[in-house]
């Protein structure tokens, strides 16, 4: 079977979609570009924080600490750009605290064999208590990463402005989900990896170190969480917040089941999340409707909620989430 | 890779010895799993390691393919002593295994699981086409068809067999391990396998062959080992001499009755009654398609069939447990077509599930209350609605005591027993009950000699106190000692029924297989 005929609903989708997004920006550009703009601003951190989902939960780990490990990462991202002033060192430090965070979940239930789920929660109260303990105000970072355009890439109508136009952790983000796909579904590694995540004796007994990949993936994933932390609090915003993942990393595993745990599904599902946030606030901003604002902004969760009870039943996890490997069981 | 076949030319004999091993011992905390082994295999041999449940089969050949590490001993493979590390070093060394659980991805193609663990690359890529010509030609080559882009969890289980015995084989083994291959096969895919198995040796591959059927071990090994609580205790070097009663003695160490003895049936009223009936399988497409069946009070009736003709979907309908779109159950003069798992159970039907760790038992729960879990509710084990717990704990000791259950006492988790020991708690709880009807699907899969024996006692033993017996099982052996009226089911109805003493093997064999027409 080729290609096409194996994805032949996502493929249709996507062209409707394409074709429905360029019917819009025909009849009005400048809307249009402003809305998927939006859209995508507000999906880059969902994006890698579902890749950092995908990584994880194909190997058999369950990652529920993204929020924390997102969140440390826009800290000490912020901090260390601060006290250097220079936002690329805070970008790199993001990126090691997310290998920190990730090495901490990795060891604690790969090789600890802690719960994954507990280890999560630990990772997301620890976060909350370290970057509220050690948060300082008044401290500020020269500018945020600026936006630039990407050569020819840049001029395609729509597309051009929307996704080659951003800043560099967003350029980053969607070349990450092509790279993620490829690697996952075309190479060595992504095969050992699935096998890894779906039924790890058959990867153990045909010569595969299951708990070494597992270390390897789920702390190498940490590095995208530190790195939407940096997005949020050095490319979005040039200011950290107590808390301001906000609830993202939590996003991110619903956008991660939504996407039938594949990469190029999961963007297409943030983008959708993102395309209904940007929805609702050109429905305010216009004030075309008499809706209480609560209620818009209540619209993209719901439009999720929706969404993931559609889902539910018709995509599967990996057979291994969550559970430890333990050899010659 | 060192140079060891040189070494092998030193061994005495026609023939080349390929694995010697040599005072193997493996304990997990106070059990000895392995005492003092010690056993040879020749090059093309097939060597039958035959024993009870829990005799340390299992745990032997995980130590010879790297899965396990010895406490003591030796295990030398063509004149290599050194420690197997793990099973990569294992299938370096030439050694594949066919484990009792496939180890495949089921969400993967054939050709993916086949390159798991040695995949080529090229320019990076997966080399998926290399893997399905590979897939092909050795397909081909050992005459065992399989599509390598069909997903491993859409295959029926003998083809996913040969999967296994093909990613072996692609790895180019001298020895392969079979951990009791023949367990979740029918008797034609099993018969396909004894012949597959004995290309394989012929063209010079050894075979180590893990079973406690004794009919196989005759019909394809050269030789045999038996284990008994973790120590060989005999071996047979020429099995052309050799009988099963002979084998299934060294087994369990004492003299065992392989034929049921049993009076002749004496039928009373019809208890079950079936009619045209209908359930559809998790698919969703038809299983039982206008089953017809009566049991009468005092006979077992065998229904015979290969696997997956509706059987499950049967007895799980009559259970209770599976909704039916069609037809009727009757119980005596109680309808229970619609009754749910509980109130056929309480109208009088005992169920041995086919599947004893998902149905039959409660792993993580007490023996003692595992034996009540058909009546947990009921007087004496519970006064309203507070559990008597001295009542169920003396019931559990009584049962253990009457149907030989061997665990240190009542209170450890039926999920620690043996297969055999657990599927005896699942018997004591349905026949304690003194059911009107006893449905055993499957009663003794997986469970050693001596307790194969003991159900099959107490099951005629319910059939003459009085119980209407449906026996499904796809041993047809067990079937046709047990059975005194046989029913064969092919595509989800009845489509012959012969007494008992009146059956030929070959006939049902051939009616199982929906062959009908010379009828």
């Amino acid at each position: 079977m080729t290609w096409l005929q194996r994805n032949k609903i996502p493929a249709g989708t996507a062209l409707v979609v394409l074709v429905a997004a360029y019917a819009f920006y025909f009849a009005n550009p400048n809307i249009a570009v402003s809305m998927f703009s939006n859209a995508w601003f507000l999906a880059v951190p969902l994006v890698l924080g579902a890749m950092v989902g995908v990584i994880g939960e194909r190997s058999g780990v369950v990652n529920i600490g993204i929020e924390g490990q997102m969140l440390v990462g826009a800290f000490a991202g912020f901090f260390a750009a601060a006290a250097t002033q220079s936002v690329f060192i805070g970008v790199i430090a993001g990126a090691l605290s997310g290998i920190a965070m990730g090495a901490f979940l990795a060891f604690t239930t790969v090789k600890g064999q802690l719960d994954q789920i507990i280890a999560g929660v630990v990772i997301n109260i620890v976060a909350t208590g370290i970057t509220s303990f050690y948060y300082e105000s008044g401290k500020t970072i020269p500018r945020g990463l600026p936006n630039f355009d990407v050569p020819l890439l840049s001029k395609i109508p729509l597309i051009g402005p929307v996704f080659f136009s951003d800043g560099p952790i967003a350029l980053f983000a969607l070349v990450i989900v092509i790279v993620l796909h490829f690697l996952l579904f075309k190479t060595r590694w992504g095969l050992r990896t699935r096998a890894v995540g779906e039924y790890p004796s058959a990867a153990d007994t045909a010569g595969i170190n299951v708990i070494a990949l597992r270390l390897f993936n789920v702390t190498m994933a940490g590095t995208l969480a530190g790195i939407a932390g940096a997005y949020l609090s050095m490319e979005a915003t040039s200011t950290f917040e107590r808390g301001m993942s906000s609830g993202r990393g939590f996003l991110a595993l619903a956008i991660l089941i939504f996407g039938a745990w594949r990469p190029l599904r999961a963007l297409a599902a943030a983008l959708f999340f993102g395309f209904m946030s940007a929805s609702a606030s050109q429905l305010q901003a216009s004030n075309v409707v008499n809706i209480p604002q609560q209620f818009i902004n209540l619209l993209p969760y719901v439009l999720t909620l929706v969404v993931l009870a559609a889902a539910a039943g018709r995509v599967r996890a990996p057979g291994a989430v969550g559970q430890p490997f333990v050899k010659g069981d | 890779m060192t140079q060891t076949q040189s070494q092998a030319g030193e061994t005495p004999g026609p023939r080349e010895t390929l694995l010697e091993i040599e005072g193997l011992s493996k304990s997990f905390g106070t059990v000895h799993a392995n005492q003092d082994v010690s056993l040879r295999v020749d090059r093309g041999e097939i060597v039958a390691l035959l024993g009870e449940n829990g005799a340390g089969k299992s745990t032997l050949v995980k130590q010879i393919f790297g899965l396990m590490t010895p406490d003591a001993g030796t295990i030398t493979i063509k004149g290599d002593s050194s420690r197997i590390k793990d099973p990569k070093d294992a299938i370096r060394r030439g050694i594949g295994m066919v484990h009792q659980h496939f180890q495949l991805v089921p969400v993967m193609t054939v050709a993916e699981n086949m390159m798991l663990g040695h995949e080529t690359a090229r320019g990076g890529l997966l080399d998926l086409d290399g893997a399905r010509q590979m897939v092909r030609e050795l397909s081909a080559k050992h005459n065992l068809s399989v599509d390598p882009d069909a997903e491993i969890e859409d295959l029926p289980v003998g083809t996913q067999q040969r999967v296994e015995i093909l990613k072996a084989l692609s790895r180019r083994v001298d020895l392969l391990i079979l951990d009791e291959p023949t367990a979740v096969l029918t008797p034609q895919e099993t018969d396909e396998l004894l012949g597959v198995m004995k290309e394989l040796a012929a063209g010079g591959t050894s075979i180590v062959f893990i079973t406690h059927k004794l009919r196989e071990v005759l019909a394809v090994a050269d030789r045999c080992y038996v284990l008994r609580q973790g120590k060989v205790v005999g071996g047979v070097d020429d099995l052309s001499s050799t009988t099963t009663s002979d084998l299934a003695s060294m087994m369990v160490g004492r003299d065992v009755v392989l034929r049921v003895d049993k009076a002749e049936a004496t039928p009373g009223d019809t208890v079950l009654s079936i009619k045209g009936l209908q359930v559809k399988d998790d698919r969703g497409l038809p299983a039982v398609d206008g089953f017809d069946l009566d049991v009468r009070a005092g006979e077992i009736v065998g229904l015979a069939g290969v696997e997956g003709n509706g059987q499950r979907e049967l007895v799980e309908s009559i259970a209770g447990m599976r909704p039916s779109i069609g037809g009727s159950v009757r119980l005596g003069a109680d309808d229970i077509t619609k009754s749910n798992a509980h109130d056929t159970n309480n109208a009088g039907v005992g169920h041995i599930p086919e599947d004893r760790e998902k149905h039959g038992i409660v792993g993580g729960w007490s023996i003692a209350d595992n034996l009540v879990l058909n009546c947990y509710d009921e007087a004496p084990y519970a006064k309203g609605f507070v559990r008597d717990f001295g009542a169920v704990r003396e019931h559990a000791v009584t049962l253990r005591e009457e149907f030989d259950i061997r665990s240190p006492s009542v209170d450890v988790p039926a999920g620690s027993l043996s297969g055999g020991n657990k599927q005896k708690v699942v018997v004591a709880r349905e026949m304690s009950a003194r059911p009107r009807l006893l449905m055993a699907a499957q009663p003794t899969r997986g469970v050693d000699v001596g307790s194969i024996e003991f159900i099959h006692r107490r099951i005629v033993e319910a059939r003459d106190a009085g119980a209407a017996v449906l026996l499904v099982s796809a041993e047809l052996d067990e079937v046709l000692s047990l059975a005194d009226r046989i029913a064969v089911i092919h595509g989800g109805k009845v489509v012959a029924e012969v007494a008992g003493k009146d059956a030929d093997r070959t006939e049902i064999g051939r009616l199982m297989a929906g062959d009908t027409d010379s009828h």
